[in-house]
């Protein structure tokens, strides 16, 4: 056994038996995340050079996976988030009043998105990171259906556009070259017509997927709408898998064939949606359509590393700041939707202004939307911070003022639109006493202690940094010469 | 196949393809989406691969088209003819010169590519080891079982998606009647139906054994299964289901299950997937039989559709 | 019949070449038609115009690789999930805005 598959495995185990189990099946995730999170620290302990073939058959046919850094420390951040997710969702029904279809189904759809995420990290195998794009579009989109089946729609038409964009690069790339691994691709591709058409279809296709601007139009509706547990999973699981297969792609497979220019289009458009996404949440006065174009920002900062982490002999620090800032986004964003979450159930409206008199009747709650706050921002000491610090001295290192210049600004807006967002809960209640507010809403349990452990963890990353970066290391593409040397099949 | 077929065929399958996406009528459409279904299967036989042209006319065409239709006659009854309406003109134009650039530049790229049955040669000398002869059931459920077990969680995904969907009070229920058939041929559907179910189920288990040597195997059996059930259940032979029976739920994660058992019971042996030594055939096609029961039942639910309020249900339980 | 064309182009090219039109009928059908079913029927023509490409450059002299044909059989399968799925959203979101007047608020609200 090993947590390569068990990780894979476990989750679409669940999955069944919460199937078998009907509406008790939401309890196994008592077990499941716990376990999870298990067999993730096992993954991030493994020795550096972790990888096997799936059925042990050779590479140009087979499939293999491989606890790369990458995949170590998203696959630790997913069992987290997804963890205290369930956990908060057992405790905070996630469904809409009355529908007991989507209090039963929440859960497989979970378990099926954990699977997806986890096999996706893992695998080095471009057709099997296409099955495992769709396992999880397909849970992420009737978990936003639960919130508002017109935006899921929306979101399942262009996602299905970015699938069949992905299948057919894909569909190129295996007729050039016979082999989908990335790692044996490394090897051969070409800057040829066919290939670099491959690389640009699969690249449009996973932007869509991970909602990088101009790209990004069906997330804020779709991450706004649906519930409070699946708006985390939809910010910090769904958009990142997009993410690693294009990490995988324009720094492994095709390492070779792309161009500084090109990296430059990827970087540019993450320093757009960085200042396009704060600017949008700055003109939000409603609380969640706020924090979902937060994540158009914060996926922004992924792509603004892009051509750092290219453009220098020593990418270490630029690697490690791209790979931090997404588990950083994922703790901080998933704590502040299901923080977001409790908060707009306790109060009257939706909106901003609404908020007064929280931080009063839910401190926990409060706090962690304020820790998470802290991580966004890029505050020391965070996760977030140790990511964005990172980013800008690789930026200043290598003379990219425009992108330090991003990083900055947009540490400066998400301050703006976070704090007013924060600062509404320490408002006076309008109108009524203070304690009305402070009956209604629950102030304890699990579901209160979710958001403020995952936003804890994010700031608790801030003190890791060197640890972190160090795993972020392992197996990189521009580390050392992959230490997995598949034999050519005879 | 000679040359002038295939060139006559491909004409074909661009023009049913052309008429059924830009026809005014949604029936006729679907009709001519189902037509291009089928060209695509002889499409594929004139490429000598069986087991596409089998999963494309009874997955592609056959489901889809069921689904399709389903689908349409669901929106006209609340007045939506899914007729295509024009969008401006503007927008057409400049759709059209993108995608007639888009369709330029990837013809460039495919036809920059040689034709080559590359692995086909890495495939040939593993087959022996399997002690199957169909190669595309070796890619499918050894060479890459793992895609396979993955996309058995997919299908069951879908379903448990399409579930979801089920309004509040319709849960635990049974999906709404298809209502594709009026009563004379509901009373034809019940009588062929009672015949029907056990011939493809007999016809489908033939399909899965044949699929270790011939053309065929689990996807493609399960349709015929699907298509059975799907008749079956239109004459009243079998009740549609409500969503929550044990036994239903148990046909639905079996395949799946097994799958992922025997793949984890490699570990044993090596590793994720991996057959013992002389074990591998039986081992496929164990999981190609309980794949095959699963997959039927699958296709035959996510054709019905999501549980609907009171659909033939004599006691709406409200909510749960 | 032996006609001279053959010379121009491999039956593996002509399958993929017309599947490369199909991927920009279905694309063009996508962006121009409006309603939702019409855009999945769009979408399905474009996969069977990807898998054709797929299998056509498989194509070798004497065989076509069972590689590229798995792959296609395993994407056909996907299709008609995610078919199955985006069909019963549509008529889910007909039925739910014939049958409510009043516009069911899409934020949760929890009944205390």
């Amino acid at each position: 056994m090993s947590p390569l598959d068990l990780l894979m495995a476990a989750p679409l185990g669940f999955m069944a038996a919460a199937l078998m189990l009907g509406p008790s099946g939401r309890w196994l995730i008592l077990l499941a995340a716990p376990l999870m999170a298990g067999l993730a620290l096992w993954l991030a302990l493994l020795p550096p050079d972790a990888a096997y073939l799936v059925g042990q058959w050779d590479l140009p046919l087979g499939i293999l996976l491989r606890a790369d850094g990458v995949a170590r420390l998203m696959i630790l951040a997913t069992a987290l988030v997804i963890g205290a997710v369930g956990l908060h969702a057992l405790a905070e029904p996630p469904e809409k009043p009355g529908h007991a279809a989507q209090a039963e189904t929440f859960w497989p759809l979970v378990y099926l998105m954990w699977a997806g995420a986890n096999a996706g990290f893992l695998t080095t195998d471009l057709f099997n990171l296409y099955v495992t794009l769709e396992m999880v579009s397909l849970a992420a989109v009737a978990l936003a259906a639960m919130g508002s089946l017109a935006a899921a729609l929306r979101y399942f038409m262009i996602a299905l556009l970015g699938s069949l964009a992905y299948l057919l690069g894909v569909a190129l790339t295996v007729a050039r070259y016979d082999t989908v691994d990335v790692i044996l691709l490394a090897q051969v591709a070409e800057a040829d017509l066919a290939t670099l058409l491959a690389l640009g279809l699969m690249t449009a296709g996973l932007l869509i997927k991970a909602a990088l601007f101009p790209m990004h139009g069906w997330l804020p509706p779709a991450h706004a709408a649906a519930p409070a547990p699946a708006s985390a999973l939809l910010s910090a699981i769904a958009v990142k898998l997009g993410f690693v297969i294009l990490v995988r792609l324009w720094f492994e497979a095709f390492a070779a064939v792309t161009g500084p220019a090109a990296l430059h289009v990827l970087g540019g458009l993450g320093a757009a949606a960085v200042i396009y996404g704060s600017i949008q949440a700055m003109r939000q006065d409603r609380l969640k359509p706020l924090v979902a174009y937060s994540t158009v920002a914060q996926v922004g900062y992924l792509f603004l590393a892009f051509p750092l982490v290219a453009g220098t002999v020593e990418p270490s620090g630029a690697w490690a700041g791209m790979t931090l800032h997404g588990v950083a986004h994922m703790l901080a964003k998933a704590a502040m939707f299901l923080a977001a979450g409790l908060m707009l159930k306790a109060v009257a409206g939706d909106r901003i202004a609404d908020l007064g008199g929280l931080a009063q009747a839910m401190p926990l709650t409060v706090t962690a939307f304020g820790l998470a706050v802290v991580s966004l921002m890029g505050l020391p000491p965070s996760g977030g911070f140790t990511a964005k610090f990172l980013l800008l001295s690789a930026a200043i290192e290598q003379g990219a003022f425009l992108y330090a210049g991003v990083l900055v600004i947009g540490g400066l807006l998400a301050a703006v639109y976070l704090f007013r967002a924060l600062s509404a809960c320490f408002a006076p209640l309008a109108g009524a006493g203070p304690d009305t507010a402070s009956r209604g809403p629950v102030t304890g349990g699990v579901q209160a202690v979710a958001p403020l452990a995952l936003a804890g963890l994010a700031i608790v990353m801030g003190f890791a940094g060197t640890a972190l970066v160090d795993v972020s290391a392992i197996e990189a593409p521009w580390a050392t010469p992959t230490v997995i040397q598949p034999e050519a099949a005879p | 196949m000679t040359f002038a077929f295939d060139l006559i065929l491909c004409l074909m399958i661009l023009g049913t393809a052309a008429i059924a996406l830009f026809v005014r009528d949604a029936l006729a459409a679907i009709a001519f989406f189902i037509a291009f279904g089928n060209l695509m299967g002889l499409a594929w036989l004139g490429l000598d691969a069986v087991n596409v042209a089998l999963a494309e006319i009874a997955i592609g065409a056959g489901v889809t088209g069921v689904l399709l239709i389903l689908a349409r006659a669901r929106l006209l009854a609340l007045g939506d003819a899914a007729t295509s309406t024009g969008s401006p003109l503007l927008l057409r134009l400049g759709a059209l010169a993108a995608c007639a650039g888009f369709v330029v530049l990837l013809a460039a790229a495919v036809l920059s590519i040689p034709p080559e049955s590359g692995l086909d040669r890495v495939v040939a000398p593993l087959m022996p080891g399997l002690g199957i002869e169909n190669r595309v059931t070796g890619v499918l459920l050894a060479f890459r079982a793992y895609d396979t077990l993955l996309e058995s969680f997919v299908l069951l995904g879908a379903l448990v998606a399409v579930w979801s969907l089920a309004p509040a009070g319709a849960w635990p229920g049974r999906p709404a009647d298809p209502g594709m058939a009026d009563a004379p041929m509901r009373r034809v559907a019940g009588t062929f139906g009672q015949l029907l179910l056990p011939v493809a189920l007999v016809m489908a288990a033939y399909l899965v054994w044949a699929g270790s040597d011939l053309p065929g195997g689990a996807f493609q059996a399960g349709t015929v299964l699907a298509g059975g059930l799907l008749v079956a259940g239109m004459g009243g032979t079998i009740g549609l289901p409500s969503s929550d029976q044990p036994l239903l739920r148990a046909a639905l994660v079996l395949g799946p299950v097994v799958f992922l058992a025997i793949g984890l019971a490699g570990v044993a042996a090596g590793g994720l997937l991996v057959y013992p030594a002389g074990l591998a055939k039986a081992l496929i096609v164990t999981i190609e039989y309980t794949l095959f029961l699963s997959i039927g039942v699958t296709l035959a639910l996510l054709v019905a559709g999501p549980p609907m309020p009171g659909a033939s249900d004599p006691d709406p339980e409200g909510k749960g | 019949m032996d006609l001279p064309l053959p010379v121009l182009l491999s039956t593996g090219h002509l399958y993929a070449v017309t599947g490369a039109a199909l991927v920009g009928l279905g694309l063009y059908a996508f962006i121009t038609l409006r309603h939702p079913l019409r855009q999945l029927l769009a979408v399905n023509v474009v996969g069977a115009g990807i898998f054709l490409i797929l299998g056509g450059l498989g194509r070798g002299p004497d065989a076509t690789d069972p590689f590229p044909q798995a792959l296609v059989i395993t994407g056909i399968v996907v299709a008609v999930a995610l078919t199955a799925f985006g069909a019963a959203m549509i008529v889910r979101q007909a039925q739910t805005r014939a049958a409510a007047k009043p516009a069911a608020d899409d934020n949760e609200n929890p009944a205390p």
